[in-house]
């Protein structure tokens, strides 16, 4: 059981510390200063979870968060590809999040009813965290979804660019039932049911067209620690500094 | 982060013949009385001017030192550094939108503003036309160059313009967690590793010339700026803003054990007032003239961040969705 969970924590930690670190980037960069603020907002956010989950792996035996985070390599990492691609341009980290974090609601809505206690007590704090980030999305989504061509025509490009990754998110775990009969997690399909729920329904409000998911294959591995080759290069600019003295206090 | 360095060339105040006398006595009485003026009392155009010249220098002084700090962002060795660089620098940028609004009440757009910065018209503080090699580079910011803008800031803070004076009240609270945080950056690499101390050291060597030119140039060859120190839009001198933060930061990096790369460096018992070898001004001229070693680069990266978010502009200005405020 123990292993089945630190899978899931890992999992859920890992895509938390990616995307935030990918969110970081646009500080300074942003289309405009509320929206660089914005993504500096949920990328505070999403590293302050990631710390949070690999806190609760360190109470479960494995190292520390810093040791975690700052020393593993690419295929140590279990997050989905979606998070470690780069930023591109707006429409692209704008769909992401979008798909990410509607996914990330629904996940932690439904983990504030684990019977792992520790874990229900994190999900109350982060749904409450990802309220807003779903509420940014759906509001950009909206806006940048019906107003020129050229921003339909951005947010569609990238949507199904963005769609078969997003699939990824879902990757079902092998260790998935044992936690399901232990009440811990519902599981990846069902998260994903849910999920293209809300997809469409946000979509629907606008000009996208989201396409039709029987066609779209999923891009796999991440949850196995297969990744595309934009992580290593991600981790080794994130350990950079730390790596300079592993053992020193900074 | 701010210095008031760049921002107070000669003046001209011919153009005040032209106001209505009684109109500018009356706003120099205010002044005097310590009242603030709001975007819609009268204000000589020379104030007006003056003003949206200095709160554009400091919003774009935000946005171009988001820039030199938050390339370590992604770097920031550690779960806590890495989260509070973020805030850090989040910050910075909020600021830049508060200052902007602040300067728009004056009658300036952001888009003017900020199209005048891509194109070099306006100019932005010195200290950010500089390069962070190493992470310890990126703490001398937060430290000391933030310590140094919260000198020039609190002071501004009492200046004569309302708008100005309560978006620096915000800043200031926000800034001095920043020192906070840089300081505690700093005093980490001190009571590291030979090797940390010695990336601190390399940096104080690096960024002590740009750290007294921030203050702009001294006193004897400034240009004059009476009027504007008699309607409280400068408050203090630049060699009395240098001294203040001399006064303030000196005992503390040598407290750390770090040696300051200026041999004459030392405080005067009579006259209160610290001595240094006088900095270089022809490269302060220099590098405010675009000669720095970043300024291509600074000014490239907001250029390439403008034209990047511009469809997303043009698309905000779109309304066929009906917005409805959330209540969230």
């Amino acid at each position: 059981m123990t292993f089945a969970l630190k899978e899931l924590l890992y999992k859920m930690a890992d895509d938390q510390l990616i995307l935030g670190h990918r969110n970081s980037e646009w500080t300074g960069m942003g289309p405009l200063l509320e929206e660089d603020i914005a993504f500096s907002s949920m990328a505070q956010d999403k590293v302050g979870q990631s710390l949070a989950l690999y806190t609760l792996l360190h109470k479960l035996g494995e190292s520390d968060p810093d040791t975690m985070a700052f020393t593993r390599n690419a295929n140590q990492f279990h997050n989905c590809i979606l998070v470690e691609l780069p930023n591109q341009e707006y429409d692209f980290s704008l769909i992401r999040h979008f798909l990410f974090d509607t996914a990330e609601a629904l996940r932690f809505e439904a983990l504030t009813h684990s019977s792992y206690e520790p874990l229900a007590q994190l999900a109350q704090k982060i749904r409450g965290e990802l309220r807003y980030h779903t509420l940014h999305a759906n509001t950009w989504i909206k806006q940048l979804g019906t107003a020129t061509p050229e921003s339909i025509s951005r947010l569609q490009h990238s949507l199904e660019l963005a769609l078969p990754y997003a699939l990824g998110i879902f990757e079902p775990s092998p260790y998935e039932a044992e936690l399901m009969a232990a009440g811990i997690f519902e599981g990846e399909q069902a998260l994903q049911d849910k999920w293209l729920v809300r997809i469409e329904s946000i979509c629907r409000q606008t000009s996208l067209v989201l396409p039709d998911l029987k066609v779209v294959t999923p891009v796999l591995g991440g949850r196995t620690g297969k990744h595309s080759e934009h992580l290593q290069p991600l981790l080794d600019e994130m350990s950079e500094v730390f790596r300079i003295d592993p053992g020193a206090e900074w | 982060m701010y210095g008031g360095g760049n921002t107070f060339e000669g003046i001209k105040t011919d153009s005040l013949a032209q106001e209505d006398p009684a109109k500018l006595a009356e706003f120099e009485a205010r002044i005097e009385r310590g009242e603030k003026i709001e975007p819609s009392d009268w204000m000589p155009q020379l104030y007006r001017r003056q003003l949206i010249r200095m709160i554009e220098q400091h919003a774009h002084s935000e946005i171009i030192g988001a820039l030199p700090e938050g390339t370590w962002i992604t770097r920031a060795p550690g779960f806590k550094r890495k989260m509070a660089l973020m805030a850090k620098v989040q910050d910075e940028v909020g600021h830049a939108q508060l200052l902007y609004s602040a300067a728009e009440t004056l009658g300036k757009s952001r888009e003017q503003m900020i199209e005048d910065l891509i194109t070099g018209k306006s100019k932005y503080s010195n200290v950010f036309n500089y390069p962070t090699f190493t992470w310890a580079d990126c703490c001398f910011i937060s430290w000391l160059v933030d310590a140094g803008a919260i000198v020039n800031q609190l002071a501004n803070a009492k200046g004569s313009y309302g708008p100005y004076c309560r978006a620096l009240d915000r800043i200031c609270a926000e800034e001095s967690f920043h020192l906070k945080y840089g300081h505690h950056c700093v005093i980490y690499l001190a009571s590291g590793s030979a090797k940390q101390r010695q990336m601190f050291q390399e940096a104080l060597n690096r960024w002590w010339a740009p750290m007294m030119h921030f203050f702009g140039p001294s006193d004897k060859i400034s240009a004059h700026t009476e009027v504007l120190m008699r309607w409280k839009v400068k408050m203090g001198t630049n060699d009395e803003m240098r001294n203040q933060f001399l006064d303030m930061y000196v005992p503390k990096i040598w407290e750390l054990g770090f040696t300051i790369p200026d041999p004459n460096l030392k405080k005067n018992p009579e006259t209160g007032k610290w001595e240094y070898t006088e900095p270089d001004w022809e490269e302060f001229k220099r590098v405010i003239n675009g000669g720095g070693p970043c300024n291509k680069e600074r000014l490239e990266v907001r250029r390439i961040a403008e034209a990047r978010g511009k469809w997303v502009r043009e698309a905000l200005k779109s309304n066929k969705t009906a917005y409805v405020t959330p209540l969230a």
